[in-house]
């Protein structure tokens, strides 16, 4: 029963990482960068999030607005930001980090803005679906409705992009731009259009990540912090350039950490982290799903 | 070159006497800053060394800088080092840290590299909740006690805790300057610089790339480890809230503001990384702004004017100029 | 004037000027063999052509219209093509969604479909391939997908970069027909980039020599290849 007890708790966080991790991976498929700033677009959509609630009362229409807003940040990132930077980019070791660097300030930056708004004190941003664990035959499980949700929204976001990655045109012009970008200009395809609306994808899973796990901790500018790290770690799992394997590295990260949770204690969850992942890049360099480019090249 | 490394030594030792004797005219809070400005002028150091001369990045030199004031702190309390041995010593467990993450970091390029540098400055620092004797949440108290008395002897009047900080971190970022450039002068220098323009070509004329990388993350954790040690010796203490992701996200500021590969910007990084605060606040009280406003505003500034850098002037303000004089000289 | 129009036309690779001073023309429907040796500055010229790198100066039209200070997505929807070096096709992707990718921008989607179907006629394997993944085509067959691409998107002016490159003399000579083939019956004009300098010339009305980024001479392809001098210095053989 313990044993499935933290695998339920791993499945919900799980469901978390890997819609982070999907935010990464899109967007390091297309750009070759980073995006350490997700965690804080992701903060500033769920604060959005937070505000039409508390105009509506209704955390189900809020939901929707922070994915829009997730989506409409992240594209007005790549149009403006991550576009200035590479208009300017030319070669030498400053040119490589530059990308990276430019996304750690804008996280600094909406942090600090969303603290202006919002202030550094702890929000409660509630959904109506309990937090209570679901009771079996007396026993109270550690998987609430809440959770339910986390899973539900994870795997619906997960069939969205499925399916318009594998059946739409646009997804085959989001795939090939991003594996040949020249030669899908060739082709015909606007790839610094399709590039923002990859963006956009990348930025509403992490608003979804954001909207669906705030109401089982709390908001402040700093909360998704962890949650990037988890993420990015769970990117690298799964290969950092596959979807699926964005997916399964959360779901795997999601459930060790259940598990060192219960078994080794709450203190060591943080460096757990760094562990898994230098574990992970020692044995398997690629990750689960990576390509075959390595990472000394990459 | 023997004559010039005297001469260089010489114009370090007369910066330094100029710096100490200034302590006397300064009140009791520039003295706090200018020790902090010199503790940021060896932590951004440390990550210029790296980034900029040996092409590696790293997000996690606050946890390096943790592992540096932990140890220091933990020699002196238990073990009652002497205070420059505890320093030393803080230095040393980093750079024995540093070289194991380098180990790993040599295997790794940009993205990979930087990722596990951050999650490694989010999770050490959780780590002394783990051990007893790091103290948990609260940290560990770390004095050093007055200046001896001699040395407040020849000064003459009151030798406050503060000037001796300064002092202290004056000297600290003098020796690390100085250790820096002739470092760079070297054999290993020169192997960094041959590393980071061109690596097939260095590769080919027989110099081993990852050893150079090793030792470039060596030397930089433990410059890193020793500017921790000395952010404890101010604070008064080490504890978990100290070396934030923060902490890691500004050092990387002040040394892209630096100008990643020009060594002397580190002082500039550091003192705009300590004057933005300053401003911040005097903005915000001026503008009777809230408290939200004011502790904000320091991290707002210093994100802005990172993004501003890397778009327009990626090398830092100052290697802009000598590129173009450069090129006009060849032209 | 109608047809392609190249005059004095430079292009810089950083402080290294690639192409100097360049001036050809291609009239409509003819195909244009541009020859010279590894370095020549062939593909620096295609790509300026083509948008994907800014020229220095000069001029170079379509039709009238100038090809210069566009994006290349922009100028295949103008019609003009390239096919990049180096079997430009996306390992990633299976045959049929690298074809798809040619028309995915279009309209007319009867038209894609239409102009599908006769890529597959004129090039039989890759309709035997069509779920297969684009990465296990041979060189050939990869050289056939990326042509096929080009002509969904229904081109009037045709770049091809070196479609000979790695590939046996057998495969080659394949490709070289099916070119041959296409610009009668499309009415195509191509401006072929080649190495292999007697394939080329041997289907081309007009043949352009260039050495180290300059014209070396111009003209109808026969002449030039019954030059002996010609022969002898930039046609190696």
């Amino acid at each position: 029963m313990l044993i499935l007890d933290t695998f339920l708790i791993g499945l919900s966080s799980g469901a978390i990482y890997a819609l982070m991790a999907l935010a990464l991976v899109l967007v390091w498929r297309s750009t070759r960068v980073v995006n350490f700033a997700q965690a804080g677009q992701a903060i500033l959509s769920t604060y959005i999030g937070y505000e039409v609630m508390n105009r509506t009362h209704n955390y189900w229409v809020s939901v929707p607005f922070a994915i829009v807003a997730g989506a409409a940040i992240a594209a007005f990132v790549d149009a403006v930001l991550m576009r200035a930077l590479e208009k300017r980019s030319h070669k030498g070791s400053v040119s490589e980090i530059a990308p990276v660097i430019a996304t750690l300030g804008l996280l600094g930056l909406i942090r600090s803005l969303t603290g202006m708004i919002w202030g550094n004190a702890y929000l409660q941003y509630t959904s109506p679906a309990s937090g209570k664990g679901y009771e079996i035959s007396h026993h109270t499980i550690p998987f609430s409705p809440q959770n339910l949700i986390i899973v539900i929204g994870a795997l619906v976001v997960m069939g969205v992009f499925a399916a318009v990655f594998k059946f739409t045109n646009l997804g085959l012009a989001l795939r090939a731009s991003s594996f040949q970008p020249e030669i899908s200009r060739l082709a015909g395809i606007r790839v610094d259009r399709i590039r923002t609306i990859g963006w956009a994808f990348a930025g509403a899973a992490g608003a979804v990540a954001g909207a669906l796990v705030t109401p089982t901790t709390y908001l402040s500018p700093n909360s998704l912090d962890l949650l990037l790290v988890s993420g990015f770690v769970a990117a690298v799992i799964g290969g950092l350039d596959s979807l699926i394997g964005a997916v399964l590295g959360g779901l795997i990260l999601g459930v060790g950490f259940a598990f060192i949770l219960q078994y080794i204690g709450t203190s060591v969850t943080f460096s757990a982290a760094f562990f898994i992942l230098i574990i992970v890049l020692f044995l398997r360099p690629r990750g689960i799903l990576g390509s075959k480019i390595g990472r000394r090249d990459a | 070159m023997r004559k010039s490394k005297s001469l260089s030594a010489l114009i370090f030792f007369a910066i330094g006497l100029f710096l100490l004797g200034l302590s006397n005219f300064v009140d009791e809070l520039r003295a706090y800053q200018g020790a902090q400005v010199g503790i940021y002028v060896i932590a951004i150091s440390s990550i210029i060394l790296l980034t900029g001369f040996s092409g590696q990045i790293s997000l996690g030199h606050g946890a390096l800088m943790a592992i540096g004031g932990y140890s220091a702190v933990l020699s002196y309390n238990h073990w009652h080092f002497p205070m420059l041995l505890a320093f030393t010593f803080g230095a040393a467990v980093a750079a024995l840290a540093g070289f194991i993450l380098g180990m790993a970091a040599a295997r790794l390029s940009g993205p990979y590299l930087a990722g596990t540098t951050l999650a490694l400055a989010v999770g050490l620092p959780s780590l002394a909740n783990q051990f007893h004797i790091l103290g948990g949440e609260q940290g560990l108290s770390f004095d050093i006690g007055e200046a001896p008395k001699w040395i407040a002897d020849k000064t003459g009047g009151d030798f406050t805790q503060y000037k001796w900080f300064f002092w202290i971190s004056v000297t600290c970022t003098l020796f690390t300057m100085w250790f820096i450039k002739n470092l760079l002068q070297s054999r290993f220098g020169r192997t960094w610089r041959a590393v980071r323009g061109n690596p097939s070509a260095a590769a080919l004329s027989g110099i081993n790339i990852g050893r150079s990388k090793v030792l470039a993350f060596t030397v930089s954790s433990a410059l890193a480890g020793l500017a921790g040690a000395l952010l404890a010796m101010i604070l008064g203490l080490v504890a978990p809230m100290a070396f934030t992701l923060t902490l890691s996200f500004t050092l990387v500021t002040g040394a892209v503001l630096a100008g990643v590969s020009n060594l002397g910007g580190s002082i500039i990084g550091a003192l705009v990384l300590v004057v933005i605060p300053e401003i911040t606040d005097a903005v915000a009280t001026h503008l009777g702004g809230s408290e939200k406003i004011s502790a904000n505003l320091p991290g707002l500034i210093t994100s802005v004017l990172l993004i501003l850098t890397v778009i327009f002037a990626p090398n830092g303000p100052q290697l802009h100029k000598r590129n173009k004089s450069g090129k006009a000289k060849t032209q | 004037m109608s047809g392609l129009l190249v005059k004095n036309f430079s292009v810089s690779h950083g402080a290294i000027a690639a192409v100097k001073d360049l001036s050809f023309t291609v009239g409509k429907g003819e195909l244009a063999a541009i020859i010279g040796s590894n370095g020549a500055g062939k593909t620096t010229l295609l790509r300026a052509l083509s948008g994907l790198i800014p020229h220095q100066s000069g001029e170079a039209s379509w039709n009238g219209n100038s090809l210069l200070g566009k994006k290349p997505e922009d100028l295949v929807r103008s019609g003009v093509v390239h096919v990049s070096e180096g079997k430009s096709v996306i390992p990633e992707l299976n045959v049929k969604e690298n074809l798809a990718l040619g028309g995915i921008w279009r309209k007319d989607k009867k038209d894609v479909a239409l102009a599908t179907e006769e890529v597959c006629e004129l090039f039989p394997r890759l309709r035997e391939r069509l779920l297969q993944s684009a990465d296990t085509l041979s060189g050939g067959e990869r050289q056939m997908l990326a042509i096929g691409r080009a002509l969904i998107a229904r081109p009037e002016l045709l770049l091809l970069d070196e479609p000979s490159l790695g590939l046996a003399p057998l495969i080659i000579e394949q490709i070289f027909d099916a070119i041959n083939q296409l610009r009668h019956k499309l009415g195509l004009t191509v401006v072929l980039v080649e190495q292999n300098a007697m394939s080329a010339l041997k289907i081309a009305d007009i043949g352009v020599i260039i050495n180290v980024g300059s014209l070396v001479t111009s003209g109808p392809s026969q002449e030039l290849l019954a030059d002996a001098n010609l022969r002898a210095a930039y046609l190696g053989y």
